[in-house]
């Protein structure tokens, strides 16, 4: 295949250009409870953001990728032609990255996700037949889109309860904060580590034991804790804040919990995320090369790398300003509530990502703060907005279709003939 | 750009209305300086202070609006909307009466007897004592937000209403104490200035017993 260096050049850029977009507009949605409630800085975030977004990508990146990659379309109906699935994974980077920039100048808030998906569906219908898509797995996909939000608010809804019950109705919700706080911080620390361990790291070429897992996923959940745990003990008591409000104090321990879920909540963007941008130029990769419709080659390292560079960039680029835009409005989280939603988020989603399943960050957040919302815990959610986030899933695919569509047949007429 | 999981979160209408149920107190307390003029018998004084009454009153106005504004029915909140309509709708009876009694007073030009005038001051007081007490309350508002109204600030605040409770008794045995005062007295009086002295101390009496409905409004918020 003579034009491989241009098709590896295009999917590289058109990758880039997807990641760089999921990079300036989709991580200020996952980081925006973290900033709204004054936990961390923007130049915090922005740091924070860049190292677990690409470490998310790179260590937890690999299974959702696999899945965008070569689980949506069976390819075993352009054996014959494989540019096709090139031309096809092409328009669909494409077209969910120009759908994203629109859509975000609008201010409509779709989903990476579930353009991406409706992109690869949509020109596989059309250019190969609905024979060539996996129904299965495509349906599989839709249900976790309806799960995922379900499963946030649920643990939500528990996790915002036990700080209810063990912290915020007793008589000395200081002094319990500050026991339980590292108790918080190990769990989560633990959970994420051993679901990466698990389900993500086999792309990075490490196997570890069962043991071996175990071990490194309680050490890591125990040093970050003991680190909290230092953090919250020399947390001062502000006295004329607690007069004002008596629960100030107690909401500062939780903010510096927040740093810890902004980080999880970073890490299982990237893991989950990155995929949307890197899954098709994969594919292409994995084409492009080997000049057949090639299954079972692993991701290459370098790929994933690409992915979590491009949203840092991104980040560095538009971040800044979009986080500082969501965190101004966002005043009504304080820490315990943004806690317990990131938490809840960043939980389903790491295990989404474990699974292959490629979710919406935004989806599983908002349901996960509807489910802090259910156990009473935010004064006012506007369920109107609500709705509009959810509905947008259902605007958002066909309109991903459509544009990959059109991309096709424009990159089969002006490279086409050249293959 | 992006950012639309912050729009939302609605706004709060804790602040607005703990502002308002500042604003209504004030206008509660100035009642005070207004009465005291009164038995000084300084009319511009009078006069002066029954505007500031009237301004906080339209203050009040103005955050009731901001209130119910902000509160679509599309929210889903801790508490029922119409229990928070409900108790800022009390609220503003406390500054509606503030502005009823002066206006009243200062229409007439009416003066307090010599005899019962010690008493009448500090029952208004003690009517001020008690929307302080619902003031002090609905500061807790945001705390019991905070804490889902259970547990330890629950209590706190139900503890808050029970005092409410005792000043609005005391204001009971004050308003029987003046009026039988009054009556001893009031055939040496206009009897028309007499109806309405009557009138003024039940107005007068109302702001405790509104402060007291109050304090039922945060004990339904309490019983979610």
């Amino acid at each position: 295949m003579e034009d491989q260096v241009l098709y590896l050049t295009l999917a590289g850029l058109f990758g880039l250009f997807m990641a760089w977009g999921i990079g300036a507009n989709d991580v200020a949605n996952a980081m925006a409870t973290s900033i709204g409630s004054k936990a961390i800085t923007i130049r915090q975030a922005l740091l924070v953001a860049a190292v677990f977004e690409f470490s998310g990508a790179v260590l937890a990146g690999g299974e959702v990728t696999s899945t965008i990659r070569r689980g949506i379309i069976d390819s075993s109906y352009v054996v014959g032609d494989p540019e096709l699935l090139i031309f096809g994974m092409l328009a669909a980077l494409l077209a969910a990255g120009v759908w994203l920039l629109v859509a975000s100048r609008k201010g409509w808030p779709v989903s990476t996700t579930h353009s991406i998906i409706g992109a690869i569906v949509g020109f596989g219908v059309v250019a190969l037949g609905t024979e060539s898509v996996s129904w299965g797995q495509v349906t599989t996909i839709a249900a976790s889109w309806v799960a995922s939000p379900l499963t946030a608010g649920i643990i939500a809804y528990g996790i915002y309860n036990s700080i209810h019950w063990l912290i915020l109705v007793r008589e000395d919700p200081l002094e319990r904060a500050r026991r339980y706080a590292p108790l918080y911080v190990f769990v989560t620390v633990t959970l994420i580590a051993l679901i990466t361990i698990f389900k993500g790291l086999t792309h990075v070429g490490l196997t570890l034991t069962t043991l071996e897992s175990y071990t490194i996923a309680i050490g890591c959940g125990l040093i970050v804790a003991l680190g909290g745990r230092w953090f919250v003990m020399r947390i001062h008591v502000d006295e004329k804040a607690d007069r004002e409000f008596h629960f100030a104090t107690v909401e500062k321990v939780f903010a510096v919990l927040m740093v810890i879920t902004a980080c999880s909540m970073a890490f299982a963007h990237g893991s989950n995320d990155v995929a949307n941008a890197i899954g098709p130029v994969a594919a292409v990769i994995s084409i492009a090369r080997s000049g057949l419709v090639e299954q079972a080659s692993p991701i290459p390292i370098w790929v994933l790398m690409l992915g979590g560079f491009g949203i840092v960039l991104g980040l560095g680029t538009f971040g800044r300003h979009v986080i500082a835009t969501v965190g101004d409005r966002i005043t009504a989280l304080t820490p315990t509530r943004g806690f317990s939603a990131e938490l809840a988020a960043a939980f389903t989603i790491v295990f989404a990502s474990g699974t292959g399943m490629p979710v919406s960050t935004t989806h599983t957040l908002v349901g996960a703060v509807l489910g802090v919302g259910m156990a009473r815990g935010i004064t006012a959610i506007n369920l109107g907005v609500v709705g509009r986030i959810f509905i947008s899933w259902v605007i958002t695919i066909p309109a991903g279709a459509v544009l990959s569509i059109i991309f096709f047949y424009l990159l089969r007429f002006f490279f086409g003939s050249a293959g | 750009m992006a950012g639309y999981i912050s729009k939302i979160f609605g706004a709060s209408p804790v602040g607005p209305m703990q502002d308002h149920m500042d604003t209504c107190y004030s206008c509660a307390k100035e009642l005070t300086t207004f009465f005291e003029h009164v038995v000084s018998g300084n009319w511009d004084q009078v006069e002066s202070s029954r505007n500031r009454i009237v301004e906080l009153e339209h203050a009040a106005d103005e955050f009731k609006r901001q209130v119910r504004s902000q509160l679509p029915k599309s929210l889903l909140m801790p508490v029922p909307r119409e229990d928070l309509m409900e108790l800022m709708q009390v609220q503003d009876e406390i500054a509606n009466r503030a502005r009823d009694v002066s206006g009243l007073v200062l229409g007439r030009r009416m003066e307090l007897p010599a005899p019962i005038q010690k008493e009448f001051l500090s029952f208004v007081s003690r009517n001020v004592d008690a929307a302080k007490k619902a003031r002090k309350s609905i500061r807790e508002l945001d705390e019991l937000y905070e804490s889902g109204f259970r547990g330890a600030e629950a209590k706190l605040v139900e503890s808050l209403v029970h005092e409410m409770d005792k000043i609005e008794d005391d204001t009971d045995v004050m308003q029987v104490e003046i009026r039988a005062k009054l009556f001893l007295i009031e055939d040496t009086l206009p009897p028309v200035n007499v109806i309405f002295l009557y009138r003024i101390i039940e107005l007068t009496g109302d702001i405790a017993d509104v402060a007291d409905r109050i304090g039922r409004r945060i004990q339904v918020l309490l019983s979610h």
